[in-house]
């Protein structure tokens, strides 16, 4: 079912592609051994190649083509074995040698694909155009001094991908379920980190509306979004500005347009901006990249498992839900987390269900109460199988597992270790139990003679036995206890 | 004791190792030379200290029986490489004050071998021209003069100031670079040896570029067995720079036998250029005859595709240095203009900065790269050039070099040519093919004009068949018995 937004004289569809600018995760810049850390002081990460000194030269680096080229694969794409590197001509201070390194007629992959689980459980298939690699500009401070800007070049030369999808995107809700994908794609493959605040993901969408059917409208691009949600919003608001312009009886005109997030509008970019000529031509300083087919089929079958095929696995191999197994594979990190969890100690396997439980539950509440990733996680997942286990064999109860649980947080001491320190191992000890069950009877014969018309009383005095055995009395001994000795 | 200046290379080396005379007494020589000559303008900076300073280190080293092959060797080195601390200008008002904080590869190479650093010679702007007028830091002047005629000649370009200073005896060698023919042509104005390598041979990494597929570092020498001794030391991979040749490099030393016997020589009939001097028809007739003296096999050969060289060179060229030369927008290093927004700041930089050549090549270039325009020159231009590597490979089927004049003419007046630009860059109609194909060409003085002005001619091999080159150069050399000097007067002002 598409998404159609109603205009005043009918029914309007989206139609959206958008270009997605990826920071390549490599400690070393494309053409440059400078270093790419994120946050560093300003032009402290620069070499001469960055800032476009005379003579300077730039030098491929192999593991941002060898990032690209995993990309390309986890996209299941078209990896181009015979790829070149252009110059695009522009003048900015923050593009120190006056033209970006980029690829324009032949970039290293060519067409893909990203397979969408849409909320209705449907999958859309969202065509990808290419991906090629390219320079990141510096960045120009322009609110250092009252007149003058300030330029930092650390930014300047960190490789990109530039991902291009095919205009196969209908609403602004699959923009930004297919961002999400892409991202949650591209972390997975460790080729960029996605992280939108520190600009190592960057979005521009070209945007268009039509009559469902109807040929393709004019579009506008709306540049550099960085987060889905302004991505989103972006979306919506230039399909609807566009469709009250056509309904008014204008025209669409085809052009570069900022998104204010303040104000929540697009505005068109200043017109000289959109008229650069960017004379692209091969750039003489770089031979053509060719890639060695032999090099790429072993990067192939070195690819990590990705989510989609990771969460097929999750549902027919641990029996999860749909639900449960999109959150655990959202991140690669997590879903690792869980299968280690899950998996048990030799060969043994784990209550997945349960596995799951936790750590959606328990472990997620306290890494988020304490802003933590799940690698920083303070107890580890062999630590946390090993309290199912307790649990499991009865060895504690799941009310005291809580219990072990918080401490684990806190001081991320194994649980067995935890259990014995505070002597938590559940009583099982059918004298002992008995013992305290015949103490409750005694003590509340008021509450022992309404159990023939009220058997919920059975429950008050499950409360009092595991009060006096601290909770530590096996409750399934307890109530079978408490039945006999009540029904006598 | 014969003058210091008058050994060549090889000489200087051999006394040096013979402990003859000092490294340090050498380069006092040459700094003297070096201040005699100051009227010819070729150096733009003299680096005296520095060569005294690197010559006792050479002395150093010798004594302890560690000396290295051009230990104590002075060079000047074109003001295109970047120098570690040394102003380096590409004649240029937009470098004003750059000091590379790095060290160009091919002076890094020449400085490990032992050689000596005089200083920074003059040159075309960006080394953009052929007559070594475009000079921010003003033109360079031909050591050479034609007899009873004191006006000043130029020494060709761009290279100018290299070749002048090796003519006149104020260095033992320079280091040049060749886009179109800017070693070669200078080195035949000049009456030396001027040596273009091989795309790829020698590192471009440090040279301030003017057209990255063209631009090729090289030496110019007294002699060819200097040319071949220089290009030992500066030759090799790099891989700072992406479109360095991974290959080895022969002793060219070695290779200079003098024996070409068997060697099939190529004499391409296509430049025999309309309205060329007579005189220089009779040299290049002349250098064939040596060669078949020698025991070589003249053959002619077709180029076809010639006559459209210099029409690519003059779109590939310009293009790429419309680009290249984008970098100097006043931000970063060398000169800034301020202005009240950051496009007035460009222009008003880029206008005092650049000369009119420059400039004229940059409005070129970005035209033929504009929307609309690339396909019917820049790509036009590429595939001319595509086909032009294509004659080469062809005649080399059939011969193991090419024999041509290096220019078509002589040196001429400094103020000739000026108001014409396309009479300019005719000059580079024989030199600028092997640019575009990437091979090896050496010019070598063979003979004097009637008005008493060297004339060189040109030797193109195989790619990377340098070797092969230098030795039918040496044949040619040895055959011409070029001994001719400038006239003394202009040098040291006597």
């Amino acid at each position: 079912m598409t998404y159609l937004i109603d205009g005043k004289t009918g029914p309007w569809e989206t139609v959206i592609g958008l270009e997605v600018h990826a920071q390549v995760t490599a400690r070393a810049k494309l053409f440059s051994g400078a270093a790419t850390a994120f946050g560093a002081a300003p032009n402290t990460q620069v070499s001469p190649v960055d800032a476009g000194f005379p003579g300077m030269l730039p030098v491929i680096n192999r593991h941002v083509v060898e990032q690209a080229v995993k990309t390309g694969l986890g996209l299941d794409a078209k990896i181009n074995l015979y790829s070149v590197f252009d110059r695009k001509n522009y003048f900015y201070p923050d593009l120190p040698a006056g033209y970006q390194i980029s690829q324009y007629q032949q970039p290293i992959v060519g067409g893909g694909r990203v397979v969408l689980d849409m909320p209705d459980g449907r999958a859309r298939t969202i065509g990808i155009t290419r991906l090629h690699l390219e320079q990141d500009a510096g960045k120009s401070l322009h609110d250092q001094h009252p007149r003058d800007t300030y330029v930092d070049l650390n930014r300047a030369g960190i490789g990109l991908m530039e991902i291009v999808s095919e205009p196969d995107l209908r609403s602004a809700e699959e923009a930004g379920i297919y961002l999400r994908e892409l991202r949650s794609i591209l972390r997975y493959l460790g080729t960029c980190d996605g992280n939108m605040e520190e600009g190592s993901l960057r979005c521009d969408c070209n945007v268009s509306v039509r009559r469902p059917g109807a040929p393709l409208g004019t579009r506008c691009e709306v540049k550099n979004l960085n987060s889905v949600r302004f991505v989103m919003q972006a979306i919506e608001y230039e399909a609807r500005r566009q469709i009250a312009l056509i309904e008014e009886g204008g025209a669409v005109r085809q052009e570069t347009r900022l998104y204010d997030s303040g104000q929540g509008v697009t505005r068109p970019m200043r017109s000289k901006e959109n008229d650069y000529d960017y004379r692209y031509f091969p750039d003489p300083d770089l031979l053509p990249l060719v890639l060695d087919p032999a090099w790429v089929a072993r990067l192939r079958a070195e690819l990590p498992e990705l989510p989609d095929a990771k969460k097929a696995r999750f549902i027919g191999e641990y029996g999860l839900s749909p639900e449960d197994a999109d959150v655990l594979v959202a991140e690669r990190a997590t879903a690792e987390y869980f299968e280690r969890v899950a998996q048990g100690t030799n060969g043994t396997r784990r209550d997945p269900k349960a596995a799951a439980n936790w750590v959606m539950g328990d472990l997620f509440g306290a890494l988020n109460k304490k802003g933590l990733g799940i690698e920083q996680s303070p107890v580890a997942p062999e630590r946390l199988g090993a309290l199912i286990d307790l649990i499991a064999e009865g060895t504690i109860s799941g009310r005291i597992a809580k219990d072990v649980f918080a401490e684990m947080v806190e001081t991320g001491a194994a649980p067995g270790a935890i259990v014995d320190a505070k002597g938590l191992v559940q009583l099982s000890d059918t004298g002992a139990i008995e013992a305290a069950v015949d103490a409750a009877l005694a003590a509340h014969p008021a509450q022992r003679a309404q159990y023939a018309a009220n058997p919920k009383v059975l429950g008050f005095f499950v409360g009092q036995v595991m009060r006096a055995t601290q909770g530590k009395a096996n409750p399934g001994v307890v109530n079978d206890l408490l039945k006999k000795k009540l029904g006598d | 004791m014969s003058r210091l200046t008058a050994l060549t290379l090889a000489e200087a080396r051999d006394g040096l190792r013979a402990k003859r005379f000092s490294a340090r007494e050498l380069a006092e020589a040459y700094i003297a030379a070096m201040e005699a000559a100051r009227p010819l303008n070729a150096y733009i900076t003299e680096t005296p200290e520095r060569a005294l300073a690197m010559a006792t280190q050479s002395d150093e080293r010798r004594a302890r029986g560690a000396a290295r092959p051009l230990d104590g060797i002075p060079i000047a080195v074109k003001d295109v490489f970047c120098t570690k601390g040394v102003l380096t200008t590409a004649a240029s008002h937009i470098l004003n004050g750059f000091h590379p904080p790095y060290e160009s590869t091919v002076t890094q190479r020449l400085w490990a071998a032992g050689a000596i650093m005089l200083g920074k010679t003059n040159l075309d702007e960006f080394a953009m021209g052929s007559s070594n007028t475009t000079s921010h830091y003003g033109p360079v002047f031909n050591p050479w003069k034609k007899p009873g005629d004191n006006r000043p000649l130029v020494p060709g370009g761009s290279s100018g100031g290299s070749a002048a200073a090796v003519a006149a005896h104020a260095a033992l060698a320079a280091t040049g670079t060749d886009t179109g023919g800017s070693i070669r042509q200078p080195a035949s104005y000049c009456g030396i040896v001027g040596l273009k390598p091989s795309y790829g041979r020698c590192s471009r990494w440090g040279v301030v570029a003017y057209a990255s597929s063209l631009d090729h570092p090289g030496p110019l020498a007294r002699t060819v067995e200097d040319a071949a001794i220089l290009l030992g030391a500066i030759a090799g991979y790099d891989p700072k720079d992406s479109t360095s040749a991974s290959l080895p490099v022969p002793d060219y030393e070695a290779a200079l036998s003098g024996d070409v016997r068997g060697l099939r020589i190529g004499v391409p009939r296509e430049y025999r250029a309309d309205g060329m001097p007579a005189e220089i028809e009779r040299l290049w007739e002349q250098g064939v005859e040596w060669l078949r003296e020698a025991g070589a096999e003249p053959i002619e050969v077709s180029l076809p595709m010639t006559r459209y060289a210099l029409p690519a060179y003059y779109i590939i060229a310009p293009a790429e240095a419309s680009s290249n030369l984008a970098r100097y927008d006043g931000v970063r290093f060398g000169l800034r203009v301020p202005g009240d927004s950051l496009e007035e700041m460009y222009e008003l930089t880029r206008a005092a900065g650049f000369g009119p050549e420059v400039k004229r090549r940059i409005l070129m270039g970005t035209y033929v790269l504009s929307a609309g325009y690339y396909d019917a020159y820049y790509l036009k231009a590429q595939r001319v050039r595509a086909l032009i590597a294509r004659d080469f490979a062809a005649a080399f089927e059939r011969v193991d070099c090419l024999l041509t004049p290096t220019v078509p003419s002589a040196a001429f007046a400094i103020g000739e040519n000026m108001d014409d630009p396309i009479a300019m860059y005719l000059n580079d109609v024989f030199t600028v093919p092997a640019n575009l194909a990437g091979l090896p060409a050496l010019s070598v003085p063979a003979g004097l004009s009637a008005d008493g002005l060297p004339l060189g001619l040109q030797v193109i091999g195989r790619a990377f068949d340098e070797a092969t080159v230098l030795r039918v150069g040496e044949v040619l050399e040895t055959a011409a018995g070029f001994t001719h000097r400038p006239v003394e007067t202009m040098i040291d002002g006597r």
